[in-house]
């Protein structure tokens, strides 16, 4: 398996993140669809730390799923809470923020 | 040119080091009387009387210490304090007593004194009448500042401690609108003034690094062209406090303080300012023979516009303020002819403040029994009702038009014959004023204490309580003698500071010119006579004679203000707000509303849907990965 595959790979992945992000309505699906953008970076950094030999590019992704997992705990809280609130998971629904 | 020596001061020792008592010791009072409030009303007046006689008592000592000095080492410093010190700039603070000022303080003091004494009986139905005399105490304590500065800046500072007690005391009954108004406008002239003193000192302190007199009065042989500008500049000053024309609007307005305020400071002390600020100039004024002839033209058409105005008006207190115009003119004049008239102006100033106060005071007293009317129409008769006030009255009378022996006749004929010395124009100018002083003067007289009676039917004069009539009593003796024994010795006294060139003015030596004045005087005081002898109507009458039109209303001077200056500042002002609404606030304002606009446009991208937030930032790093990309191909 080359890097150069493993590479091709983490983009289709990241595109299929950042394609559910943009039209998927859910806010669950929406975040699903993060999760699977940094996942496809996580699978970047690791082909390049086996290419080079070194455990940097291992202790980024480490760091990186730290942090999604951080994420996960006050995202899903968000979107229990609007829920809640809101009786609706649909992003589109929570859109008070603006002019 | 003529140069001339400038005095040599020495430090005070002994007496002259307790000089600053004269200005402190009304200047306290003045704040005690002001800060303790009701709890002195019934004393307050009977302190701030001994205020002034205190430093007169001072004065007086210092006065004889001086007379017993040699000419050279009258003249004394004396220095208080550092006031600012900074480096190579450094201004103190000192009193110069030399015969000059000494003069000063004993004509401040002592008539100041006399005034504060009949003031507590003029006053005596006033329920402010504490505040009046802690008002006149400041007073005497910023005009001391002013006659024993020893440098410009000081003489500024008591200068405008002056116009500010000159303000509160015009507009002392400010609840009348007319009293409040004349308080503003000669503030607001004398601002004018001012400036024109501020700029002189500017001048001075660029040139030569100080504004003390002894330092000007060093460099001024080299100032060159800058000595007739300072000139002009100190005349302006001078014209502002002394009421000499073109600023000679406020002070017949200024009668609306009460009458003792117009004889200590609209008669005797303050409005001769200015000739003291020439006369002290007089080493820069002997380098500019434009400035000096500036000086005497300006005071000639005083004198003249002076006399004009006070021989149409029926105020009796405003026919003796067109008076004090005049004679001031006659001081001005004697200033601006040089060294041969100076000591003859300080001659004339002293004089004219003893018979001046005098008159002044003999008007108040009138009032006093008149019901407070000053409309000569309804006087007339009084002189069997107020004895005392007409005798001492006609003491000054006889002064002021220069009848033999008396003290005008001494001090006006001199100036006069100075005057036709150096310049015949000027000469016959101030001869033809004379006459028309003892016009007015005989007017006056006629108008108020002869002929019939046309007082108001509830009028019943009486002659004032002593309080009032013994410091008319000794300004009348002042009025009638003082020439005598100043006339030979004045001009001696004052060699040094005016640098002057003695004349033959023995008290019995009349010139062609001393008998021409007297001859003319004989016929002013016959005009006025035959002219007021007959029944004088109550309304005045209708004429079409515009020489009375003109002096009736001040020679339009104040028309002339508003057409010459306040019409046009208001129109400037006008079109500065204008331009002040328009462009200068139009360029901010319109720089707000393009960007509120723009705001407005921007704030359409936020549309609350996270995918377009999303977009946006999508949209941004694959920018940010073109150009990175672009850059390395690059």
């Amino acid at each position: 398996m080359t890097t150069a595959s493993l590479l091709v790979l983490s983009a289709f992945l990241f595109t299929v993140g950042v394609a559910g992000f943009l039209l998927r309505r859910n806010a669950l699906i929406a975040f699903l669809s993060i999760e699977l953008m940094l996942n496809a970076t996580n699978l970047a950094f690791v082909a390049f730390a086996r290419q080079h030999g070194n455990l940097e590019g291992q202790m980024a992704a480490f760091f990186v799923m730290v942090v999604a997992a951080a994420e996960v705990v006050v995202g899903l809280a968000i979107i229990v809470a609007v829920y809640r609130a809101r009786r609706s998971a649909s992003v589109d629904d929570a859109n008070l923020m603006k002019f | 040119m003529i140069l001339l020596e400038t005095f040599q001061a020495v430090p005070a020792t002994g007496l002259f080091s307790l000089a600053w008592l004269l200005i402190a010791i009304p200047l306290a009072t003045s704040f005690l009387l002001l800060l303790l409030g009701r709890v002195s009303d019934s004393w307050g007046h009977w302190l701030a009387t001994l205020a002034p006689i205190a430093s007169f008592a001072i004065g007086l000592l210092l006065f004889l210490q001086m007379l017993g000095a040699d000419e050279g080492s009258r003249a004394v410093t004396v220095h208080l304090y550092d006031w600012i010190s900074t480096g190579s700039w450094n201004v103190s603070v000192g009193l110069l007593i030399d015969q000059l000022s000494i003069l000063f303080v004993l004509l401040i003091t002592g008539v100041g004194s006399l005034i504060h004494v009949y003031s507590i009986g003029y006053m005596a139905h006033d329920d402010r009448r504490r505040r009046f005399f802690a008002y006149l105490n400041l007073f005497i304590a910023a005009m001391l500042t002013l006659v024993l500065a020893d440098s410009y800046l000081i003489l500024f500072v008591g200068w405008e401690g002056v116009g500010l007690a000159s303000y509160l005391l015009i507009s002392f009954w400010a609840h009348r609108d007319s009293a409040s108004a004349a308080g503003n406008k000669a503030f607001i002239v004398n601002r004018v003034g001012d400036l024109g003193l501020a700029m002189a000192m500017f001048t001075m302190f660029s040139l030569i690094g100080s504004v003390s007199f002894v330092d000007v009065n060093a460099a001024a042989g080299e100032m060159g062209g800058w000595a007739t500008l300072i000139g002009f500049l100190l005349l302006l000053a001078a014209c502002g406090k002394s009421a000499q024309v073109p600023l000679q609007s406020w002070l017949l307005d200024a009668m609306e303080g009460p009458t003792p305020v117009s004889a200590l400071i609209h008669a005797a002390t303050m409005v001769t300012a200015g000739v003291y600020l020439v006369i002290r100039s007089n080493v820069i004024y002997a380098q500019t023979p434009e400035a000096t002839l500036a000086v005497a033209i300006v005071g000639t058409v005083t004198l003249l516009a002076g006399a004009w105005i006070g021989s149409s008006k029926d105020d009796i207190k405003k026919v003796l303020a067109g008076s004090t115009m005049s004679q001031i003119g006659y001081m001005m004049l004697a200033a601006g002819l040089g060294p041969i008239g100076a000591a003859f102006a300080i001659f004339h100033l002293l004089t004219h403040g003893f018979f001046k106060a005098n008159m002044f005071l003999g008007a108040g007293s009138v009032m006093h029994g008149m019901n407070d009317d000053v409309n000569m129409r309804n006087f007339g008769g009084l002189a069997k009702a107020m004895k005392i006030t007409f005798l001492t009255f006609a003491a000054g009378y006889l002064a002021i038009i220069g009848f033999p022996f008396t003290a005008g006749f001494y001090s006006k004929d001199h100036i006069i014959e100075a005057a036709f010395e150096s310049n015949i124009i000027l000469g016959t100018l101030a001869l033809l004023g004379a006459g028309v002083t003892a016009f007015y003067m005989t007017r006056l007289m006629m108008m108020t204490f002869f002929g019939q009676k046309r007082w108001e039917p509830d009028v019943h004069p009486h002659e004032s309580p002593a309080v009032m009539t013994v410091p008319l009593i000794i300004l009348a003796i002042l009025s009638l003698f003082a020439g005598l024994f100043l006339n030979g010795w004045i001009q001696d006294w004052l060699a040094v500071p005016t640098g002057h060139e003695v004349h033959n003015t023995g008290l019995l030596h009349i010139t062609p010119i001393g008998w021409l004045t007297m001859a003319v005087v004989a016929v002013g005081v016959f005009i006025g006579w035959y002219m007021f002898k007959d029944d004088i109507p109550k309304t005045v009458p209708q004429t079409k004679n515009v020489f009375a039109h003109a002096g009736r209303n001040d020679l339009y001077g104040d028309a002339f203000n508003e057409h010459a200056i306040i019409r046009p500042t208001k129109e400037l002002a006008a079109g500065l707000a204008w331009f002040d609404r328009t462009a200068a606030d139009g360029v901010p304002e319109g720089g707000a509303t393009v960007a509120a606009g723009l705001g407005g446009l921007l704030r359409r991208t936020q549309n609350g849907y996270s995918r377009t937030y999303g977009l946006t930032l999508v949209l941004g790093v694959i920018g940010v990965a073109l150009v990175v990309a672009l850059g390395q191909l690059g």
